[in-house]
Formats: structure tokens, C-alpha cells, sequence
């Protein structure tokens, strides 16, 4: 289909694999945080607020570069998670989608944060009263009434995720099968002589698979909404 | 039997409210700008008084100097918002539903058609809550504090937000629910005639004390609260 040789199906793959568990692990994080954003007023907000948007206004190589002395083998938290946890992120797949979910992390929490604010608090005050617990409460009033804004930060993250390349090359790499995305295969393929054709197919690719998630989420942002707004 | 003994400031006003509140519905009675919601808020949980205690039928809500703060969810008491405050995200059914799902208690038909019946919601059981009159939204929201079984019922000015018919449509349902549902309500209002109607008993809120507490004579020499 399409053309493709089984190289650049596997860099699809790929691609899809990592930006899908980026966006998926980053969830909850972003909900959490988004929360807390939105709601929480405590010494330091400043800072975790500015510590989240860093990756979205740091060059994407110096993210990449910090993530390799951290998360790297020999890096502190890499060594510790290796060691303990058998995690390795180091020119694995897995740092990838690590690199990934960190370069979407702001464009995921800042819908939330404003879906979050959004919500009248006094609703849940009804909701106390009704004998809803904090957590039951959060689940059945808060997370339902944030969904819209859960939906676009998932979708923007994994967008992002998917055309990740400057971090996620200076973290790990560009390694065929392993760490090569989309992205970074159209770089390799613009980098020798007769590799337009295949790159072109490629950005066809991403063309379609970023359109794709932009219906997709129009389309779930608006059933979420109608339930809002009756039959 | 509610007794409340608190006193709670916010910014450079204080409230000291001190009143019982027994079988019957209570009207607390004041201008706006009283404090009459800061102490039903106090009551229900929703604001932690700085002094003083909350006591239900022998059980305390809350007791300052015994450190006892019992959140809202576990107090039993229901609370009628001025607003309203259905649910947009649930349908009629669902919000009426809420309080029976969040406690784990089966399924009583009994009861819920029998709310239904006695607030004649049952035409807009599937229906949003947007999609609802002030006065059909304010009924739901009734039902809804009714069916968590409450040992005690606020009502913060449950008709501010309603045009004159609308007021009519609900008022007989609350004089049908003081006679018949046998719960304690505390029924907040600035406006003397409507709580002529509905009251056994006047507390008299004004720049946060309590200035008088009786029977509806306490309601003769003014007509309303600006």
C-alpha cells in the first residue's frame, strides 16, 4: 500500500507506537498536574508552572541533551532506573516515546489546566452534599465536565509526539527499526542522493496520519460537548 | 434537631449565628449581605466556621474545640442551591439518581417515584438539565436533595432565581413537602410573604448576628429584606 518498502512501514509503525505510548503514559501526569495547575495555590507554583512549559521554548536538542545526562545509562535517574527497574531508555524505543511525551507534556497540560479552571467549583460542592467523596466526586463531575479540554491536550500531545525529531535525535539517536521515526527517516532519506521518492511517500504519511488525529478529535471534543447541550 | 453555635470571619465581616432549628422548616430571615449563606454553607460543611459547633440530632458535624470536622459528603444533610446546580453532563434521571449512587444503596423505586410524583418531574426524566425551565430545574434539584434520604434540608433562597409563576409552581411543592416528607428544612429568604407561607419558625439575620429568634410574628413588621 502506498508503495512503501517494509524499511519505511517499520518507521510508520514506529512512529505511531511511540507517539501512542508518549501520549498514554503522559495522561494521567498531565491530568495530575493540570489539577494542581488550576487548583492549588502553594510556594513553588511559579516555578513547577515554568519547569512545565521549558520544553516548549528550550531548543529541542538542549531538551534532548538534558534527558541524555539524566535518563542516559550513566546519567542518574537512567543508572538508577537500569539498575532497579530494568528500565532502559538510552537508544531504545522507549526513550523515544520518553523524548516524545516530554516535547508534548505543555501542549497537553495547558488544555487541561484551562478545561480544569473552567468548571464551576460549585457543582462540586453539590456534589459533596449529594455524599460524593472527593475522589467519587472527581471522577463523576470534574473529569466528565473536563473531557473536551482532556481530549485536545491528548490529541495536541500526540501530534507533537509524532513529529518529534530534535530531542528525541540528540537523545537517541536515529537508529533504523529502533529509534527511527517518520521524522527522522525523511532526514536520513534527504541526506543521500536518490532517497527523494521515498521520502515524499513519508511525508504523504504524516499528512494523512496528522489529519487523521485532528478529525478524530473534533470528533470526540464535539460528542463530549453535545452531551452538554441535551439531545 | 440542629443546633448551630459558630462564628466564622471572612475578610472584615464575621458572622455569629446562634439557633436551633427542629421539626418544621426554620426560615433564617435577612437583607441580603447578612451571612445567611455563610451559615448554611457552615452547616453543610462547605465553609469550616472558626469557633463554635454544629450539632444534628445528637451528632456533632463539627465541634471546634474537640477538632471535629465532618466533611460534607458524610453528614446526611441535603442543600438546595439557589442556582440550582443540576448536573449538565447527567440527564434528569441520572442527577436524581446521584445521591443514591455515590452512598451504594440499592435501588428503592418506591421512594424515587414517589419524589417524582410529589415534585411532578416525571415528564422530564430524560431530559438534560439545560433544557429545563428556572422552575422545572429548581423541582429536580429538590427531588435530587430529597432522595440522599437527608436528615435535614437546606433551602438557600430555592425561588430567588424564578419569575413570579414559577415561584407559584414551586411553593406548593415545598408546603406539601414540609407536611407530608416530615424533614427538618432551614429555608433562607429575604422576602417576608414567601416564607409566611412556608415557615414554623423565624431566625432573624442582620449584618451577621442573629438578632431575633421566634415564631411568624418576627416577619409582621417588614415586608422584605432589600
Amino acid at each position: 500500500m502506498f508503495g512503501l518498502s517494509p524499511a519505511e512501514w517499520i518507521a510508520v509503525e514506529l512512529s505511531l507506537r511511540i507517539a501512542i505510548v508518549a501520549t498514554v503514559v503522559a495522561l494521567p501526569f498531565g491530568i495530575a498536574i493540570g489539577w494542581v495547575l488550576a487548583r492549588k495555590e502553594f510556594w513553588g507554583k511559579t516555578l513547577l508552572d515554568g519547569i512545565v512549559y521549558l520544553p516548549l521554548v528550550l531548543p529541542p536538542v538542549v531538551t534532548g541533551y538534558l534527558l541524555l545526562i539524566s535518563f542516559g545509562r550513566r546519567g542518574p535517574i537512567g543508572a538508577f532506573l537500569a539498575d532497579y527497574l530494568g528500565i532502559v531508555f538510552s537508544f531504545r524505543w522507549t526513550g523515544a516515546a520518553l523524548s516524545c511525551g516530554i516535547m508534548g507534556f505543555p501542549l497537553m497540560v495547558r488544555p487541561i489546566r484551562l478545561a480544569l479552571e473552567a468548571i464551576d467549583r460549585r457543582l462540586e460542592d453539590a456534589g459533596a452534599t449529594l455524599g460524593a467523596s472527593p475522589l467519587r466526586v472527581f471522577l463523576t463531575i470534574t473529569f466528565p465536565l473536563a473531557l473536551p479540554g482532556i481530549i485536545a491536550g491528548a490529541v495536541l500531545c500526540f501530534a507533537r509526539a509524532l513529529g518529534e525529531f530534535g530531542a528525541t535525535i540528540t537523545f537517541v539517536s536515529n537508529i533504523p527499526g529502533e529509534t527511527q521515526t517518520i521524522s527522522a527517516a525523511i532526514y536520513s532519506l534527504l541526506q543521500v542522493p536518490d532517497g527523494e521518492a521515498a521520502a515524499g511517500r513519508l511525508v504523504i504519511i504524516a499528512v494523512v496520519i496528522a489529519l487523521a488525529a485532528l478529525i478524530a478529535s473534533e470528533w470526540f471534543a464535539r460528542r463530549a460537548g453535545m452531551r452538554f447541550q441535551g439531545e | 434537631m440542629l443546633d448551630v453555635n459558630v462564628e466564622k470571619t471572612l475578610g472584615t465581616f464575621s458572622v455569629t449565628a446562634r439557633f436551633e432549628a427542629s421539626a418544621g422548616v426554620t426560615a433564617l430571615f435577612g437583607p441580603s449581605g447578612a451571612g445567611k449563606t455563610t451559615v448554611v454553607n457552615m452547616i453543610a460543611g462547605l465553609l469550616t466556621p472558626d469557633r463554635g459547633s454544629i450539632r444534628l440530632d445528637k451528632m456533632v458535624m463539627f465541634d471546634a474545640d474537640a477538632k471535629i470536622n465532618l466533611p460534607p459528603y458524610r453528614r446526611g444533610i441535603g442543600y438546595v442551591f439557589q442556582e440550582g446546580r443540576l448536573f449538565p453532563h447527567l440527564s434528569v434521571r441520572q442527577n436524581l439518581d446521584y445521591g443514591r449512587r455515590m452512598s451504594g444503596q440499592p435501588h428503592d423505586t418506591d421512594e424515587f417515584a414517589r419524589i417524582v410524583a410529589l415534585l411532578d418531574i416525571g415528564p422530564l426524566l430524560d431530559r438534560r438539565p439545560r433544557l429545563l425551565s428556572g422552575g422545572e430545574r429548581q423541582r429536580v434539584a429538590i427531588g435530587r436533595a430529597l432522595l440522599t434520604r437527608p436528615r435535614l434540608l437546606l433551602l438557600d433562597e430555592p425561588l430567588a432565581s424564578l419569575d413570579v409563576g414559577h415561584k407559584r409552581e414551586i411553593l406548593p411543592h415545598l408546603i406539601r413537602l414540609r407536611d407530608e416528607a416530615k424533614v427538618p428544612m432551614v429555608y433562607v429568604s429575604h422576602i417576608a410573604a414567601e416564607l409566611r407561607l412556608i415557615a414554623t419558625k423565624v431566625a432573624r439575620l442582620e449584618a451577621g448576628r442573629v438578632t431575633a429568634v421566634g415564631d411568624l410574628d418576627l416577619l409582621k413588621d417588614v415586608d422584605a429584606f432589600a
